[in-house]
């Protein structure tokens, strides 16, 4: 009784707020509902309406996964500097970190359900119902800790909400512990992703013990840079108070990580390059383009640049404690790491085929609707969730002021 | 037995809920049972019996044609075998086609079990190198030879290993399959093949009514759905009843061989015994059943 009472009143929330609040959602839905007839004509006439074919069987939608679960990741992660810096919102950040991560996750398991052919056979994955392939697997495992990740930082963050609202004292232990496991949580889902990869012999491309601490490097560069904007604009608009330095404490955390993704690169590519096995093949594809087929290099080269204009834009102080500079590299890694996990990840992994084969791909213009209406998906659950989070917190909307309105 | 009964009403109810609510339009009882339908190794042989006795009956509706349906299980003291001939191929790709045929691949989109690779002489077996497109008046050209790829039936096979529902596993005569009613589509088995064996019905798969061939095995060449992974299983089908694959039968050089590893009066073991054989891509440890060797 008292848990409905707090989703009426959440719900209650949404549905208030000024004239730009309802053009945001209105432009989300129109793109949800663009996107959506783009996925319905993928639903009926199969996955033919996208360019995948048994060269690069997969492509577009695993890249954006991989993306999503390294956001859903990184989220999380940045309560341990909150933590360890004893940064003052502590429990604002893991809040608004958990709210980013349970968007990620929705968004990451459902560009899963877009690239599968046989969506309602889903349930076959599960276990008890279906035959789910525990432990062998890598797929069962990242379906695993994916869900429960979700389960838990949903859990959480409702929790918190819930005990605000009624203006309880949440149980110290409970939230401690779990939040405390679901850091390690965090890591495991993008450890067990680039698994999914890593351990293909088939694909030379991917079949590097570097992936997954590439995926860890890579995604803390990525996450962090969506709540680095969205602290600004909590701390403008609302109570929310966040202190400049832990801001550039924040951007500070992402150049080192930024500096250990370029040096695990460069470690990549000497070896590659330098052995000069045929396993660079990939690599030229991917940097350089084999013979007439340069399709994906500029895709590659836009990332490495904005990658490298965000790395001295972190790097240098004053260029980093200036807002503008600072946005704008956030700005640029993020697009810099979506366009490397997107295309330059899983692309090259199947160009050429393993049969030596070269078949072009760039996404369809279906896998780009279909993405286009899960991130608006995304992005209004997440101004949703927000919003709602934003009203208990800092805007005293609690169990009396319902109350009160009756 | 009884608690399976159980479990699949309440399966059935708990999915009549939601799917009436989902209004899937069209649904009926034949699909629900096939949406319910668990995977063919769980199943019993009554079920199994029962499941071949609609699909007949499906078929007929569906394509105008009397289907022989079979699920024939492996013999005992059996292991599948094959050695290719490479310096007789011609790369005419008469095998592709025959295969098209026997197995029901989809005409359009167009799905080819069998890739013959051309490459050159003198850069040897180079992937990287070979053609898969070549399209010249005659065979075989000069300075080139012909190495045909299908599913080389690895001992120790990644791709039913990553398959995270169980849908494809290895028969007990070696040969790897696929459950086309439970397979999701996913393709992480293709990503795992070495050999671009695995093929995906991107669309719906499309065979005119009268070329289909209708003795069919369930898991081999009964006719596929859309968003399902389909694969050469040495013709089970044939082999099962102790014929000879098709892409073996139409070859005219005679360069394909085939047969019973366990029995050491086969073919293929002389040539294991008797030729130097290579397997493909041998450093991924996948242990392939498809040797080539060089017989003159």
């Amino acid at each position: 009784m008292n848990f409905l009472r707090f989703t009426m009143g959440s719900i209650k929330i949404i549905f208030r707020g000024s004239k730009t609040y309802y053009a945001w959602l209105f432009g989300l839905l129109c793109l949800i509902v663009w996107g959506g007839s783009g996925y319905y004509s993928q639903l009926n006439h199969g996955l033919i309406v996208t360019h995948m074919r048994d060269s690069v069987s997969w492509a577009f939608y695993i890249g954006n996964f991989t993306f999503l679960v390294g956001v859903a990741a990184a989220a999380v992660m940045l309560v341990i500097p909150a933590y360890i810096y004893n940064w003052k919102p502590i429990k604002e950040i893991v809040i608004f970190g958990e709210l980013l991560a349970v968007c990620a996750v929705v968004m990451s398991i459902s560009f899963i359900v877009v690239d599968i052919g046989n969506p309602f056979r889903f349930w076959h994955m599960l276990p008890v119902l279906g035959t789910i392939n525990f432990p062998w697997s890598m797929l069962s495992w990242d379906f695993f800790v994916l869900s429960t990740y979700l389960l838990i930082n949903l859990f959480v963050v409702t929790y918190l909400l819930y005990c605000i609202f009624y203006k309880k004292e949440y149980k110290k232990l409970l939230v401690l512990t779990l939040v405390l496991s679901s850091i390690p949580m965090a890591v495991a889902i993008h450890t067990v992703t680039a698994f999914l990869y890593n351990a293909l012999p088939a694909r030379i491309f991917w079949n590097s013990a570097l992936l997954a601490p590439r995926f860890l490097a890579s995604a803390f560069c990525s996450g962090p840079a969506i709540l680095l904007i969205l602290f600004q604009v909590l701390r403008k608009t609302t109570k929310f108070e966040i202190k400049d330095e832990a801001i550039w404490t924040i951007a500070e955390l992402m150049v080192y990580s930024m500096a250990v993704y370029l040096f695990f690169t460069i470690a990549e590519l000497f070896k590659e390059f330098y052995s000069g096995t045929e396993h660079i093949l990939y690599w030229k594809y991917l940097l350089f383009g084999i013979g007439d087929n340069k399709e994906i290099v500029v895709y590659s080269w836009s990332s490495i640049i904005m990658g490298c204009v965000a790395f001295f834009l972190f790097l240098i102080p004053k260029t980093r404690k200036n807002f503008v500079t600072l946005n704008i590299g956030a700005v640029l890694i993020y697009i810099s790491v979506y366009l490397e996990k997107g295309i330059a990840l899983i692309i090259p992994g199947f160009t050429p085929d393993v049969l030596g084969q070269i078949y072009v791909y760039t996404p369809s213009m279906t896998e780009i609707r279909t993405a286009a209406m899960i991130f608006s998906i995304g992005f209004l659950l997440f101004t949703f969730l927000v919003k709602i989070a934003i009203a208990i917190i800092f805007e005293d909307y609690t169990i009396d002021s319902l109350v009160r309105k009756k | 037995m009884k608690k399976d009964i159980s479990r699949r009403s309440f399966l059935k109810s708990l999915s009549l809920a939601t799917f009436s609510a989902l209004a899937l339009s069209g649904c009926n009882m034949e699909e629900l049972d096939e949406f319910l339908q668990r995977n063919f190794r769980v199943l019993t042989d009554k079920e199994k019996d029962e499941i071949i006795k609609n699909l007949e009956i499906h078929y007929k509706e569906k394509y105008g044609r009397e289907f022989q349906v079979t699920d024939t299980p492996a013999m005992e003291g059996v292991l599948f075998g094959y050695a290719l001939d490479l310096s007789r191929c011609i790369g005419c790709r008469r095998c592709v086609y025959a295969c098209v045929k026997e197995n029901n691949q989809s005409r359009d989109p167009q799905i080819h079990w069998i890739q013959v690779l051309q490459m050159e002489n003198e850069k040897g077996i180079d992937f990287a190198h070979s053609n898969v497109h070549y399209i010249p008046e005659k065979v075989p050209e000069k300075g080139h030879f012909y190495v045909p790829v299908q599913c080389q039936q690895c001992r120790t096979p990644q791709c039913t290993k990553v398959c995270p529902v169980k849908a494809t596993w290895q028969e007990p005569d070696g040969i790897v399959v696929v459950d086309y009613n439970w397979c999701i589509g996913c393709r992480y088995c293709m990503a795992a093949c070495p050999y671009g064996a695995r093929h995906f019905n991107w669309g719906v798969p499309n065979i005119p009514d009268e070329e289909f061939n209708t003795n069919v095995h369930y898991l081999g060449n009964r006719p596929r759905m859309k968003g399902v992974v389909e694969k050469c299983t040495f013709c089970i089908q044939r082999t099962r009843e102790g014929k000879y694959p098709s892409c073996l039968e139409i070859c005219p050089v005679g360069a394909r061989k085939f047969g019973n590893l366990l029995d050491p009066e086969s073919e293929v073991r002389y040539i294991l015994e008797n030729k130097r054989v290579i397997v493909l891509k041998e450093e991924l440890n996948f242990q392939p059943k498809f040797y080539y060797f060089f017989g003159v």
